[in-house]
Parts: structure tokens; C-alpha cells; sequence
């Protein structure tokens, strides 16, 4: 059926006696079945399935499964100290420690969270520019070494006035990620090698690369010392904390924010970024707009690259000033990945999703110290929300939200038609 | 057309026709840019002195006499002998011919051979051959499986990420069963059931929900890695000794080939996981290219609509394949925890499952190239360790980076051609 047919179909039932009545429907339909309305429910099911994990694993409560037929409450008493536990000092790591005794203390949690969220927006955002040119970029840990290295031998080898020196190494960072996933660009663009298997490969090429240069002395290894770790980073490459010396905020916060400005204007306001999406939605298309599809392909790994250089650089800048060894990366390279699915490749989202992975990171260690439970839940939790985002009909079928596409009574047969 | 076949030689016209070769001058290209790069390192760092290459060990029932060779002697040999493989390269592209592939697997053992005499030049460590070789192929085991395993999800249509995470779940699940039972051959039974979990998980989002397949990999390897690691610290290290100290399977001598010397004691007092291994590569390559499972696997991986119209069930073959090759990878992760040392460790597998997708790669998605691929790179990290011995002036960096680099470089298409099945990571919608 054509779309004039269809068109000719809709007008009947915004003029039919109920036309008010559908409205509220509709506007109630589009809430539950959004993305939105998807990506919490991958949350909450997340975490039913952590709360699942912590109360099996954990100690009292299979002591009190072991009596379950004598006094069953018991169990349910033990589940709920348990997960209830587990969760409250997740929260109190995270965003408010109720127990500290001054506000300073009390607003601390949320301040780290924001720490350690400011690698993960700056990598989700690389990311996330990728997926918009339907590119996946999984070259996030080998371009944060590579950042680091970059970065880290400026920060700590040179002698800079200050705010000078950290801009320049913080440029330099930006350059070592950008041209190390530019080497993947120019592979795909040139000879068609696939992005994901080269920026895989490129992990590991950089990791061992940086584990040369920590091994060897006169490289990157400190001056006298045996150790893989570099020397400290000179005070004036140092990014200035936010909040004082009390708080761990620095300002890569910041930055990170500008960065989220920055690739909203990109995506949306700039020419480069409207080929960027024309490629990743069609490139076929977009190469008889005119696009030159080649050149945008390495110009999104170069972008992507240097916005998760900016959070290498950040690592050995801002979190880790004392020198850095081969785990600098801590992880974010695959995280962000995590972060741009589940905020949905847009900068706003992938700023939200950001936070809120860094208040699981921050939260994640004060639950291990407090109730025992292994921050390894963490990951498990971050997996399970991206696998339940990315299969939206499967967190629909267990909230039974309405299937998209499925709309109720005489609208239905209209929606398909115009689908078809 | 119609011309060609009435000619009087027409079958052999039709039979040239049905050999037609896309000659790749890639090839030679490769190997002549090894050779050229082999020249200047020996022809820069020249080392003088004897290399010693140690063919026995003790024990063996025929003793061979150590070798000690001019390491530099060695060297230039080896490049004379690689310039020569280079002109027959060029000779079998000229002749518009596939180059053979004896030609870069005798250019690759001819080039380790002067790579060696060259580095252990003028040391007093001697290279024990046997072990050399004995620690490639046990280091290869599980990069074959996952080779194997990833060979058949491609073929199939199911690009395979995560076999990292079905090595580790398949290493988890060994550590736990084989603990529990004492017992090898059950935990190597529950390896297979951990990786064939994983992989229908991965069928379950790639296949039903289609789900973006490289995406779902990643997510499973950090899934894995996080709950792997979560019930470690949780559950096994409380339990130790009941949850997490396997019996290992012991090394069985084959009788009559274990007499082989230098061969018999490297690949034939092993484990019965890496006879398996011997086996599971010619059986993997039969069941794709000579049953009608296969041949429904490959059309499914290649061309899921056509498939589809003459009645194949494309999603039902995409799930078994996805089974089977769960099965493989969970045999190699078995490897990790009741042959290579008898307790599960954190993340121990360490990346191999990638390692692995790149044999899968450099190995043309064929699952014998991709198995000697998977030991050349076994090999390379074998390699490693030797050369820190007799005091090499590589680092080790450098012997661990090379499986990537050469991966990366295949996929560029400088090492031959590599093209990935047809319908390799493309969910099918059935219209």
C-alpha cells in the first residue's frame, strides 16, 4: 500500500469521536515505548540481577537457606541485609556518605564520582562520534596509552611555565590518541581493512609499545628507578584541582565538559559533523551527495581518537600525577564503549551514562571496603545494562512495554502500512 | 560463450574456466619485504660467534649430538634461501599461478631458523629445540580452538568477539567441575557446556534480537571478565581447596611415534588435549567443506537469502554453528585450568581470545591456515622467553607485539588477500 493511501486513511481517526481519548494514548505510548523508557528499564533490570548475584554469593544468606523450611524468613531477612547492604554503601561511596560528620565530608562521594566519570565522558564521547559515522572504535585503550605516553612525556620531560606546559601536553595527548586511531582510519580508508580488528590489534601494539618504553631506562621509566612506572609529572603540567585539596576534582571536569560542548556543536552545528552523520547513515548515499567518504572516514577516527586521547591525558594530568605505569588506561578504553551505547551516541547522553558508571566506579570501591562484595559486580551490572539497551524487544517483553510499531486498535493497521 | 564450447578442446576450456585464480602479487610482495628488513637487521647488528641448538633432552632414547653453528653463517644462509622462495613467489604470480602455500610456511620456518642462529649468536646458552618446539604447540592450543571455533561463526555469518570470554568461562567452568570431581575429563566435559552457554548467549542477541554482533562480543568479554572475576574473589578463593584445585590431565607418550627424535618427545608426550587438538583441526576442516552441514554452514555465512529460498533454515543453522563453535573454544579454555597449571586465575586467559581472532583473520577463515597461524603466533610468544635466555637484543615487547602487527597488516591486505565470508556479521531478516 503507497503512502498516499495511507495518508488518505490518517486524517479519519484524529476526526473520529475518541480523537482526545487516543491522544493521551499516544503521547502515554510514546513515553513507555521511547528509548528512554527502554534504557531505564535495562537499568533497573541491571541491577535486579546484580541484587540476584550478591544475595547467592553471599555467606549469611546461604546459612539461612540452609534452614529455609524451618524459619524461611530468615532468608528473606539475610537476602534483604545483604543487598540492602550492598547498595547502601554503593549509594553512601557514590553520592552522600550519611554517615560523615561535616557536609565537606558528606558531599565528598559525589566529587569523586565526578572524577572518575571526566575519563569516561571524554572516551564515551570518541565513541560516540564513531557510532554516529558507523564506525566502532574499540581502539579506546591503545589510544589512551598512547595519549598518556604522548602527554606524560611533556608533562614530566619538560620544563614549561605554568598553564603552558599542561595545554601543551594536554595537545600532545590529543595528537598521540588522535593519530593512533587515525591509523586505523587510514587503513579503512585506503585498503578497506576493518576498523574493529585493526583498533584491537592497535590495543595490544600499544600496550606492548608502552611496555617497552617503561622498561627501558633513558625512555619513559623514572630516572634510578627499576620500576615499569614513569617519573612524576611536573607541578606546572599539572591540571589544578576544582574544589581545593580536600576533593580529588580536578579540572579535567572541566574540560571534559567543554568536550561535551564541543561534540554537540560538531554533530549538530557543523558541516563536518553533517557528513559524519550522512556517512553513517548511508554511505552510498553520502558519496553521490558529494561526501567524500574517504576523508571522512579518517576524519572521524582522527576526532574520536584525540576526544579519547583528551581522556588518556586527563588520566596522567589530573588523577594520577605520580607517575603511571601500564594500567593508566584503568579500564575506560572498554568502558567507553558502555558509556556511548548506553547514552545513545548522543554528547548529552553519553554525559549522563558517563556519571553514572562513574558513581558506580566511585560507589563500587566503597562497597568492597564496607560490605565485602567485589567491585567486579560493577562490570557485571555496566555489561548487563548495555546487553539489555541493546536488545530493546527483549526489556519491553519483561516490562511489557508496547513494541514500537504496535500501536493500539484501528491505529495499528495505519502504523504498519506506513511502515511497510 | 556459445563459441568457447563448441570448440574442439572445450573441456579443457571449461575446466581452465572453473580454475580461475585471483593471483594476488601481495604475496610475494610480503615475504619480499621480510627478506629485505631480515638483511639490514643482520647486515646492522652484526653478533659474531657460536649459536647452539640442543636436539636432545635427556632421557631420549636416541641422543643427538648439540649443533653449533656460525650464528652469522646462519643468517645469511637463511636470507639466501629466503630470496629464492621470494623468486619462486614471483615465478608462480608471473605463471599466473596462487603461490602454494608451502612457500610462505617454509619461509616462515626458514626465516625463524636464521632469525635464531642470528640472535643466539656468540651466547653460551644453547636453544633446546625439543622444548621450543613442545612449548609452541602446547602455547597454541588454545589460540587453535579459538581459531577453530571463530573459523565457524565467521563461516556461518556470526562474527565471534567473544571467544575470550568462552575461553575464560570455558577455563572457569573446568576449574570448578574438575575441582568438584577430581576428575579432568568432567571439567574438560564443563568447559565445552561454558562455552557453548556463552555462545548461545551470543546467538540469543546476534541471532534473535539482532543485536549488533560486535557489539554483543564486546559486551560478553566484559560480562565474562566481570562475573569470572566476581565469583573468583566471592566464592573461589573462600573455597580454595574444594572449589579450585583440579587434577591435571598427565602427558601420555603415543607408542612408536614418542621415539621420533626431536618430534616424538615435542608433539608426542602430551596432554590428551593437544591430541585433541591435533584432531579437531583436519575434523573441523572435513565437517565445513565435505558434509552437507557444512556446505549448509558456509551458504548461511555467505549468502543467508539464497540459502534461505532452497529451504535452509538460516537461524537454525546460525545457532548450531554457534553451538559447536562454543564447544571448540570451551575445549581450549579447559586448557588454562586442567593441563597448563590446576587452578583458575583472574582473567588468565589474558587476551588470547583475540589473539585467536587473529589467526581467524590471517588465516583466511580457513580452519587450517587458521590453525597454523594460531601456532606461528603460539610460537612468536613461545619465542619470547627463549630469546630472553640466551640474551637476544629483542625485547620481549616486541616478540609479544608481533601477532598483531602481523594481524593488522593482513587485514590491510600486504600478507595475501583476507576476505571474510560474504554475510560475516550481518543479522538476517527474513522477508
Amino acid at each position: 500500500m503507497s503512502a498516499a493511501q495511507a495518508a488518505a486513511e490518517r486524517p479519519q481517526q484524529h476526526h473520529g469521536p475518541e480523537a482526545g481519548d487516543d491522544r493521551w494514548r499516544e503521547a502515554l505510548r510514546r513515553i513507555v515505548s521511547g528509548s528512554w523508557a527502554v534504557s531505564l528499564g535495562a537499568v533497573v533490570l541491571a541491577i535486579l540481577v546484580g541484587s540476584i548475584m550478591i544475595a547467592a554469593t553471599d555467606q549469611g544468606v546461604r546459612t539461612a537457606i540452609g534452614y529455609f523450611g524451618a524459619r524461611p524468613q530468615d532468608t528473606f531477612s539475610a537476602i534483604g541485609t545483604a543487598v540492602g547492604g550492598a547498595y547502601s554503601s554503593l549509594f553512601r561511596g557514590a553520592v552522600w556518605d550519611f554517615h560523615a560528620t561535616s557536609f565537606g565530608n558528606a558531599i565528598r562521594p559525589l566529587t569523586d564520582s565526578l572524577t572518575q566519570a571526566t575519563p569516561l565522558i571524554t572516551a564515551g564521547l570518541g565513541v560516540a562520534v564513531g557510532f554516529r559515522a558507523g564506525q566502532f572504535n574499540i581502539g579506546g585503550r591503545g589510544q589512551m596509552l598512547m595519549a598518556a605516553v604522548a602527554g606524560g612525556w611533556i608533562g614530566f620531560g619538560l620544563n614549561l611555565p605554568p598553564v603552558i606546559h599542561m595545554l601543551v601536553a594536554i595537545a600532545a595527548g590529543i595528537i598521540g590518541g588522535a593519530i593512533w586511531a587515525g591509523v586505523a582510519g587510514v587503513l579503512k580508508a585506503t585498503t578497506g581493512a576493518h576498523e574493529v580488528i585493526v583498533t584491537i590489534m592497535l590495543n595490544y601494539v600499544a600496550f606492548y609499545i608502552l611496555g617497552y618504553l617503561l622498561a627501558t631506562p633513558g625512555l619513559l621509566q623514572a630516572p634510578g628507578s627499576s620500576n615499569p612506572k614513569t617519573a612524576p609529572m611536573k607541578p606546572n603540567a599539572i591540571m589544578p584541582l576544582l574544589l581545593g585539596p580536600k576533593f580529588a576534582l580536578h579540572w579535567g571536569f572541566i574540560f571534559a565538559l567543554l568536550a561535551v560542548a564541543f561534540t554537540w556543536w560538531l554533530l549538530e552545528r557543523s558541516r563536518l559533523g553533517f557528513e559524519f552523520r550522512a556517512v553513517g547513515e548511508n554511505p552510498a548515499a553520502a558519496r553521490v551527495a558529494g561526501i567524500d567518504v574517504k576523508r571522512t572516514t579518517v576524519a572521524v577516527m582522527l576526532v574520536g581518537g584525540a576526544l579519547v586521547g583528551l581522556a588518556g591525558v586527563t588520566q596522567v594530568l589530573g588523577t594520577t600525577t605520580t607517575g603511571f605505569g601500564d594500567g593508566i588506561d584503568a579500564g575506560v578504553g572498554f568502558d567507553a564503549i558502555t558509556v556511548a551505547l548506553l547514552g545513545r551516541s548522543t554528547p548529552l547522553g553519553v554525559l549522563g551514562a558517563a556519571i553514572l558508571f562513574g558513581a558506580f566506579r566511585a560507589g563500587g570501591a566503597t562497597m568492597q571496603a564496607a560490605v565485602g562484595v567485589p567491585i567486579e559486580i560493577v562490570q557485571v551490572v555496566q555489561a548487563l545494562i548495555v546487553l539489555f539497551i541493546a536488545a530493546p524487544p527483549l526489556v519491553r517483553a519483561v516490562f511489557r512495554l508496547p513494541q514500537p510499531g504496535s500501536r493500539p486498535r484501528r491505529a495499528a493497521a495505519t502504523a504498519a502500512e506506513v511502515a511497510a | 560463450m556459445s563459441a568457447v564450447t563448441a570448440t574442439p578442446d572445450s573441456t579443457s576450456v571449461s575446466a581452465d574456466l572453473r580454475h580461475v585464480v585471483v593471483v594476488s602479487r601481495k604475496t610475494p610482495i610480503a615475504l619480499a619485504i621480510i627478506t629485505a628488513l631480515a638483511t639490514l637487521l643482520y647486515g646492522l647488528g652484526s653478533r659474531p660467534g657460536y649459536t647452539h641448538f640442543r636436539f636432545s633432552e635427556y632421557g631420549d632414547p636416541v641422543q643427538l649430538p648439540t649443533l653449533s653453528v656460525n650464528g652469522m653463517a646462519t643468517a645469511w644462509l637463511s636470507l639466501v634461501v629466503l630470496a629464492v622462495l621470494v623468486v619462486a613467489a614471483v615465478g608462480f604470480v608471473a605463471r599466473q599461478r596462487k603461490a602454494p602455500v608451502w612457500v610462505p610456511l617454509v619461509f616462515a620456518l626458514v626465516a625463524i631458523i636464521g632469525f635464531l642462529g642470528w640472535a643466539g649468536a656468540g651466547s653460551t646458552a644453547e636453544y633446546p629445540v625439543v622444548s621450543l618446539v613442545r612449548g609452541s604447540v602446547v602455547l597454541a592450543v588454545p589460540l587453535v580452538f579459538g581459531a577453530l571455533g571463530g573459523v565457524i561463526g565467521e563461516r556461518a555469518g556470526v562474527v565471534n568477539i567473544a571467544i575470550e570470554s568462552q575461553l575464560l568461562f570455558g577455563a572457569f567452568g573446568a576449574a570448578i567441575v574438575g575441582s568438584l570431581t577430581h576428575n579432568p575429563y568432567v571439567g574438560t566435559l564443563a568447559a565445552i557446556v561454558a562455552g557453548v552457554l556463552v555462545a548461545l548467549v551470543l546467538g540469543v542477541f546476534a541471532i534473535t534480537y539482532r543485536v549488533d554482533q560486535i557489539i554483543v562480543g564486546v559486551v560478553l568479554n566484559v560480562l565474562v571478565y566481570g562475573l569470572t572475576d566476581f565469583l573468583y574473589s566471592q566464592v573461589l578463593v573462600p573455597n580454595g581447596t574444594r572449589l579450585n584445585t583440579t587434577v591435571r590431565f598427565e602427558g601420555v607418550a603415543i607408542p612408536g611415534l614418542s621415539r621420533i627424535p626431536v618430534l616424538g618427545p615435542a608433539l608426542f608426550r602430551q596432554s590428551i588435549l593437544v591430541y585433541a587438538m591435533y584432531l579437531a583441526v583436519p575434523m573441523v576442516w572435513f565437517a565445513l567443506y565435505r558434509t552437507r552441514w557444512g556446505l549448509r554452514l558456509r551458504a548461511v555465512g555467505e549468502h543467508p537469502q539464497a540459502a534461505d529460498t532452497v529451504g535452509i533454515k538460516v537461524a537454525r543453522v546460525r545457532y548450531r554453528a554457534l553451538a559447536v563453535a562454543g564447544a571448540v573454544v570451551g575445549l581450549g579454555g579447559a586448557f588454562y585450568t586442567v593441563v597448563s597449571i590446576s587452578s583458575f586465575g583472574r582473567e588468565m586467559t589474558a587476551g588470547a581470545g583475540y589473539i585467536a581472532l587473529a589467526a581467524v583473520i590471517f588465516g583466511k577463515w580457513d580452519p587450517v591456515r587458521a590453525a597454523l597461524a594460531a601456532l606461528l603466533f603460539g610460537a612468536a610468544t613461545n619465542l619470547q622467553g627463549t630469546l630472553s635466555v640466551v640474551g637476544a637484543p629483542v625485547p620481549s615487547q616486541f616478540m609479544l607485539m608481533l601477532p598483531y602487527v602481523v594481524t593488522i597488516l593482513a587485514v590491510a591486505g600486504f600478507v595475501g588477500r583476507s576476505r571474510a565470508p560474504a554475510a560475516d556479521g550481518t543479522p538476517y531478516i527474513k522477508e
